[in-house]
């Protein structure tokens, strides 16, 4: 459990961390270091160089835009669990946070770093993929923006450039009337999930309902997003949202391991997605009916 | 090698190290503060936990040279100091009095879970306990009695008529 000898460096700007990332084919960002530790420390990752990017103060910012909630890549989960704008904004980031790790981990942990790491089971990239978030990196000179509905590949594979370093993810406002739904299944609290689901109504300012989003995490090698635009045309019952579901999830391919079977994953997965809708419309009642 | 200068527990601790020594055994091996348990090392069992900048955190899933210019608190500072030197603190005290620990390996790390939670949240219920020592194992199972020393510790704490200390804020040690 003791990490191969590396090298390490602190910049203190973005420019110098995308030079260093650069000149070593074999350097590695740190962000938090909640994942990539423990990777050092069992070997399976073997850096060169660790560039760590905590000191780069840009990185912390957490901005507003008219659209956006710009998250950069060193704010803390435990920030982001507290931060009233995203409490506001991005009520569905706010509720999957809780599961997120636990206490000591999401203290050091990163929005970013969760991201960048692309663990199939992560909630963070689940709610990203879900809502079609943006993920800037800095190649270089470069300024390259990925959707995160079409960034994660695999497990720990994204679309990330090589000698790039993730800057910010920018995830899109709920509208003013928005309902949020999110469930995970795990062996015991805080533990990596077998199956997880997050979805968010918005409706616009009339009371309709103008997206609704809909996304399915650890069942496969990575987070997807589900279509369920057929729902647009119902009143969103209860018998439409499973058959939008079970629709949607079967094109999935889920995963078979140790710890669960293929088939597993799928069923529970219908079933918390279903779960989080259903949570999703419900708020949305509660709050008109208040 | 790089140099590194850490406030632990009051004190600051200067030194030369790789890059790749974790701060769990910079503390245990070169400062010499073996109260900071070795469990997994790899982030899952809890035992390593100590308070960077009062927050709960994992010293098994941190570099020495991330910590270089940080202020943290291991076990051996929960305790009373000065004139109290010795005493156990109010939260160690709880975890004697209800039997909260059995081997004890685990039991640093689930004191310094309390006092990330009761500085925060001094009034827990028995969930936000659960959820504050979620990412701590004890391999004795003995959460029953680790959760009612906690609320019994909160309890105490509440019901003293002092300022909260000895806590583990560095102001207590300056």
């Amino acid at each position: 459990m003791k990490p191969i000898p590396f090298d390490y460096q602190r910049p203190a700007t973005l420019d110098e961390a995308c030079r260093l990332l650069a000149a070593d084919s074999n350097a590695r960002i740190l962000a938090g270091g909640q994942s990539l530790v423990p990777m050092l420390s069992m070997r399976l990752a073997r850096p060169s160089l660790l560039i760590d990017i905590a000191h780069i103060p840009e990185l912390t910012r957490l901005d507003e835009t008219d659209s956006q909630i710009e998250i950069g890549a060193m704010v803390r989960q435990a920030v982001a669990l507290k931060d009233p704008l995203i409490g506001q904004h991005i009520p569905l980031l706010a509720k999957a946070l809780e599961y997120v790790g636990h206490p000591p981990t999401r203290a050091r942990g990163t929005i970013g770093g969760s991201i960048a790491h692309a663990d199939p089971s992560a909630e963070i990239a689940l709610v990203a993929a879900t809502l079609g978030a943006e993920i800037s990196y800095r190649d270089g000179d470069d300024d390259v923006v990925f959707s995160a509905d079409a960034f994660f590949i695999g497990p720990m594979l994204t679309l990330a450039p090589p000698t790039g370093c993730l800057v910010k993810v920018a995830f899109p406002k709920a509208s003013a009337k928005v309902g949020v739904g999110f469930h995970e299944v795990a062996p015991r609290r805080s533990d990596y999930a077998l199956a997880s689901a997050a979805a968010q109504i918005n409706l616009g300012a009339d009371g309709t309902v103008t997206a609704i989003h809909l996304g399915v995490g650890s069942i496969g090698d990575f987070p997807e997003r589900l279509d369920v635009d057929s729902l647009l045309s119902t009143d969103l019952n209860d018998a439409a949202l499973s058959a939008a579901v079970t629709d949607a999830i079967a094109m999935i391919d889920t995963v078979d391991d140790l710890h669960a079977s293929a088939s597993y994953r799928k069923r529970v997965g219908t079933a918390l997605a279903i779960r989080a809708l259903r949570d999703a419309r419900n708020s949305l009642y509660k709050d008109s009916a208040a | 090698m790089k140099d590194v200068s850490i406030v632990i527990n009051g004190t600051v601790k200067k030194a030369r190290v790789e890059p790749r020594l974790t701060l769990l055994d910079f503390l245990r091996d070169h400062v010499g503060l073996k109260g900071t348990h070795a469990g997994c090392e790899h982030g899952v069992c809890g035992a390593c936990t100590i308070l960077l900048d009062g927050v709960a955190v994992r010293s098994c899933l941190m570099l020495a040279v991330q910590a270089d210019g940080q202020e943290m608190v291991t076990i051996e500072g929960v305790g009373g100091q000065f004139d109290r030197a010795g005493e156990l603190g109010v939260i160690q005290d709880a975890f004697c009095e209800a039997h909260g620990l059995q081997c004890g390996y685990c039991t640093p790390g689930m004191v310094l879970a309390a006092e990330a939670l009761l500085a925060e949240n001094p009034n827990p219920t028995e969930d936000d306990v659960r959820e504050a020592i979620s990412g701590n194992i004890c391999r004795c199972t003995g959460y029953v009695q680790i959760v009612e020393a906690i609320m019994l510790a909160a309890q105490r704490l509440g019901s003293r008529n002092e300022a909260p200390s000895p806590s583990p804020s560095l102001s207590s040690a300056s």
